[in-house]
């Protein structure tokens, strides 16, 4: 008989703000998570998902039911460490079989004491989150699941709201880092230099720059104009992260500072955010988030569609019907390139009089769908013209 | 882009009677098309010999022609309606092998006929081996590795580079003549020397060998935009050399991380563009190496295919429909989603659930015949069932073969006879399951298994799992609320649960009845409940949270038949389909019960409510429940699914 893998699970329980409970058994560590719970709806890729650390402060519902089953190696981490606060899943592998394995998902998340539960009705937690919103939530484990629910609620209801909640700093690198072509297949001398500013980026987007010839320098979020103009990038670049868009101030104002240089930019989910607030759109919370990676977007300037890996609780306010003059003046026109064909969400902003432009969704991938890898191109080919037609731009400012 | 404006009338050929290997599925596809093509105002004429469909009822199309598929006869046709537009992907094989010999006799020329869906480019492309080759080698990937020899010193040079055991295929040679498969020198020396012999031009190829891998194919779609979307990935769970047909499937993949799925997609997307796939459905199929993760590219389909109809009930993506509307010009973003409404069909499903597939045979009708499993499709029909796990779904598919004996069972095995066990599971035959479920049970393990099948070690696990509650069922002694929770959980039937307790059916059901352990019905929404659904497209699984909705006109349940066997085959999904059109007619609110994929009955749109469920006195007994607690439910018919129930 095969030996299950699982460490003795206990019961846990599942509270949300409204009060709603499931129950289960535990999953990883036991005790407490508090977080924000929302639901991802990927059927491969759990383990990059638990390691983005746009799910800092979040619990996560897998609505995949099986989920483990190919356990976890060193290769597909998007981060060094897991993210999610808390993770919620139905059936958790006992044996998970891949030639890839390293160990279970179970011990991984044990190992990093991560609170999970899983044997829950991961679908009507998913249906109950879609029809309020995303909420704060707890998962209980262990002697914790035994205390009083009025206890649990309690504790739930304490925790700090998502909306208004900065984060970017928390999850950053201390220190700057070097991504080099050369180790990511790249043979040649690097073409060109970027500046990545960590928000919470994912291991796999500088290293999308540097299979393209980019030596990337990935920067804490804490980096100031003089960190970035120190070395003489060829573009700058803002990674995903968690939070709300509102409450990063410093990093818009840096990035205005940017702009104004005339030093490219490319910016993913956090950073399309930024960029609509840099040029003055303001930013909102949706109301349950997009979180997967089947999610169609359309290309307004192709007519085509890609599906695109998404995970984004908050978006930018934009006008659909473009081009628009930035709110922010001097920055020219601006035009809304992207669109969510779900819901009509922003999903793309590209200045049109200076060369910036940023994307709501991953093109990164990892996990999801590699349709949108061509923004990446776009962007090597924008650091490309810029440094021809650098004092052309600087002239039409 | 919206639809094309020059077409006024389309000619859809059908695939003709059954046969192993094109059944009941061609008869879905058909059958949406029709509807579409008819919704669009089109003069739609359809050529199907086989009368048992729902697709040649007169109200379907314009023009119906109950004669041969034969290129003479579709000619005659052709002449006489003078369509702008031939619809070949919807009839299997037989009608695109139709449509190629009116392309290449000149009579669509002639008749100024387009072919719509299709290109013959991508055809010949798809389907001639060494040019698919040509078109997997040219996208970056791989195909089996072969290598043409013309000596016994080039074949062993060869073997040193392919390793045993090999393909050995002849060149020229009439009905694979003189090929085999070499598991050393001798054999070789044996195969490829008679091979050298056989072929006309003394050349023999020598192909790597892939049996034993895994095999994996996804479901695609691509608009004449140039999008393209999975619609679904299909795992097998007997790995390669058991035709896909044959062999029990699931739906989504469970065993590949994303960066190999990813690569799965890159791969078949870039070959659907090198092909030049026009616009529709297409499959494509993988092996995987399991213990390097090399991918190697088998084939691809470039039509709807007995997968597509399983994939489109997996999902509730329905491919045949949205591939009939891509053929119109219409692009995947402009089409939308029927079950969310307010999204595109530009998308790709994400499930919340796990489908099962599994194959029904008929050996038992030909004493002679040799039950082992091949790359030759030998099962008759199929069943599908629907999970919130792998073990729920698969032992609801057990039983929705409605054959004695398909469901496991859990006697002791007496450990002398677990070698002989695993030897037999060795080779794939319709036994394989209950040999390895079995072999598992007497003490063997999942690596001894796993050595002597090749069956993915989670699914081997799996089987365990069930394997463990069995005996915690047997342990328990009476039957109480916790272990009834747990074995259904796990997919066991009242009737498994009672003979694992010497507990009457009748009594296991009543006391979990009363003690309230009753199965909710689920969605199936494409999109993991991300969206509301508007399509009651339900399954029934041990979880918490029923979304049956209550209706106000009382229910009338149409039990279907189940999957296709011999002596039964389409014609009693026609009568089901008929007795819920004509109710639906009369003002009543009808609810299907059916577990065969492949049929028209289990198009979500063609009841009231669609339960994909096994028509077992248990399950039907649920949905009548469930229809019971969300208003009044006043008749179940059994009268058209063909026997008595």
């Amino acid at each position: 008989m095969t030996v299950s893998n699982t460490p003795a699970s206990t019961a846990a329980v599942l509270m949300l703000e409204d009060g709603r409970t499931f129950r289960g058994r535990s999953y990883g560590a036991e005790g407490t998570a508090l977080g924000e719970a929302v639901f991802a709806t990927g059927m491969t890729g759990y383990q990059e998902t638990i390691t983005d650390p746009s799910y800092a402060r979040q619990l996560v519902v897998q609505t995949a039911p099986h989920i483990g089953n190919t356990g976890v190696n060193t290769d597909d981490a998007e981060s060094r460490r897991i993210w999610v606060a808390g993770y919620i899943v139905r059936d958790a592998a006992r044996r998970p079989s891949n030639w890839r394995s390293e160990r279970t998902l179970d011990e991984e998340l044990a190992a990093q004491g991560v609170v999970g539960i899983s044997g829950v009705d991961t679908r009507a937690v998913t249906r109950h989150l879609r029809e309020r919103g995303a909420m704060k939530a707890g998962i209980f484990s262990g002697a914790d699941a035994a205390r009083p629910d009025s206890e649990l609620l309690a504790d739930v209801l304490a925790q700090e709201p998502m909306a208004g909640a900065r984060l970017a700093e928390e999850v950053s690198v201390e220190a700057s880092y070097l991504v080099e072509p050369k180790d990511h297949g790249w043979d040649g001398e690097p073409r060109f230099t970027v500046a990545a500013l960590d928000l919470g980026i994912k291991s796999m987007t500088p290293v999308r720059f540097a299979e393209r010839g980019v030596r990337v320098h990935v920067l804490p979020a804490s980096a100031t104009l003089a960190d970035v103009t120190a070395l003489s990038p060829d573009g700058v670049f803002m990674s995903n992260g968690p939070g709300d868009p509102a409450t990063a101030d410093v990093q818009v104002e840096l990035l205005r500072d940017v702009l104004d240089t005339g030093i490219p930019f490319f910016g993913i989910c956090f950073g399309n955010q930024i960029l609509g607030r840099a040029l003055g759109f303001g930013t909102y919370k949706l109301r349950y988030g997009h979180r997967g990676i089947n999610q169609p977007v359309l290309d307004r300037r192709t007519g085509k569609v890609e599906i695109t890996s998404q995970n984004h609780g908050f978006a930018v306010d934009a006008p659909l019907d473009g081009p628009v003059t930035a709110p922010e003046a001097r920055f020219g026109r601006v035009e809304v390139s992207h669109v969510s064909l779900n819901d009509d969400v922003v999903e793309g902003l590209a200045c049109l009089d200076i060369p910036a432009f940023s994307v709501q969704y991953h093109p990164e991938a990892a996990a999801g769908p590699h349709d949108s890898a061509y923004l990446f191109d776009r962007f090597v080919d924008l650091m490309g013209s810029s440094k021809t037609d650098a004092s052309k731009i600087k002239e039409s400012l | 882009m919206p639809r094309r404006t020059d077409l006024t009338s389309v000619l859809v050929i059908g695939s003709g009677p059954i046969v192993i290997g094109q059944a009941a599925e061609f008869d879905y596809s058909g059958t949406q098309a029709l509807r579409v093509l008819k919704e669009e105002g089109l003069r739609v004429i359809l050529v199907n010999s086989n009368p048992a469909t729902i697709m040649t009822d007169p109200e379907f199309a314009d023009a119906t022609y109950v004669e041969p598929i034969t290129p003479e006869v579709v000619e005659k046709i052709i002449a006489k309606e003078r369509p702008d537009a031939i619809l070949p992907t919807m009839g299997g094989q037989t009608a695109l092998n139709t449509a190629i010999a009116l392309d290449k006799n000149g009579v669509l020329e002639k008749y100024n006929v387009e072919l719509i869906g299709a290109n013959i480019a991508a055809i010949e492309l798809g389907e001639d081996r060494e040019k698919f080759k040509g078109v997997v080698e040219r996208c970056g990937a791989e195909s089996a590795k072969s290598i043409i020899v013309h000596s016994m010193d080039e074949a062993f040079a060869a073997a040193e580079e392919l390793g045993y055991p090999m393909v050995v295929r002849p060149s020229f040679t009439m009905g694979g003549l003189g090929s085999g498969l070499a598991y050393n020198e001798a054999d070789l020396r044996r195969i490829a020397g008679a091979g050298i012999q056989y072929s006309p031009t003394s050349e023999v190829l020598l192909e790597e060998s892939i049996l034993g891998w895994k095999e994996y194919e996804l479901e695609m779609m691509r608009d004449r935009n140039d999008n393209v979307v999975v619609v679904c990935s299909i795992e097998n769970f007997d790995p390669v050399g058991v035709h896909t047909g044959d062999s029990i499937t699931v739906a989504p993949a469970m065993t590949l991380t994303d960066r190999e799925y990813q690569k799965l997609r890159n791969i078949a997307i870039a070959v659907i563009r090198e092909v030049g796939v026009d616009t529709g459905g297409c499959n494509i199929q993988f092996a995987i190496e399991p213990g390097t993760g090399r991918v190697v590219v088998i084939e691809m389909n470039p039509r709807v295919s007995r997968s597509s109809a399983l994939a489109s009930k997996a999902t509730g993506f329905a491919i045949a429909k949205i591939a009939t509307k891509l053929a119109l010009g219409y692009s995947l973003d402009e089409i939308p989603n029927d079950i969310t409404k307010q999204t595109p069909a530009s998308f790709e499903p994400t499930l919340d659930y796990v489908v099962v597939k599994v194959p029904r045979f008929a050996f038992e009708k030909f004493p002679a015949a040799d039950p082992t499993l091949t790359t030759t499709m030998k099962s008759v029909g199929e069943a599908m069932a629907i999970g919130r796990n792998f073990t729920e779904a698969l032992q609801k598919a057990l039983r929705s073969l409605e054959q004695k004996g398909a469901s496991l069972s859990f006697a002791p095995v007496d450990p002398a006879g677990v070698p002989g066990l695993v030897e037999a599971a060795k080779r794939p035959t319709t036994d394989r399951l209950k040999q390895v479920q079995q072999a598992l049970l007497g003490g063997a393990t999942v690596e001894e298994l796993y050595e002597a099948t090749g069956i993915d070690p989670w699914y081997l696990d799996q089987l365990a799992l069930i394997n463990e509650v069995a005996a915690e069922i047997a342990a328990a002694g009476a039957v109480n609320e916790e272990i009834l929770r747990r074995a259904k959980r796990h997919g066991f039937s009242d009737e498994q649960i009672g003979a694992l307790t010497n507990t009457p059916e009748a009594v296991v059901r009543g006391v979990r009845h009363a003690l309230n352990v009753r199965p909710v019905f689920k969605t199936v929404d494409t999109c993991a409940a991300e969206f509301a659904a508007y399509t009651p497209y339900h399954y029934s699984s041990y979880d918490e949270e029923d979304e049956v909705a209550q209706h106000d006109k009382p229910s009338i349940i149409i039990l279907g038949s189940g999957p296709n066997r011999i002596g039964q085959g389409i014609e009693f999904d026609y009568s089901c389909v008929h007795a819920t059109m004509a109710l639906r007619e009369a003002g009543h609110e009808t609810v299907m019960i059916n577990c065969n994929p492949e049929t028209v009955s289990t198009d979500y749109d063609i009841s009231d409510r669609l339960y994909f469920e096994p028509l077992t006195l248990e399950d039907v007994l649920e949905v009548i429940a469930a229809e019971q607690r969300t208003g009044e439910c006043w008749a179940c018919s059994s009268s058209s699914a063909g026997r008595p129930r």
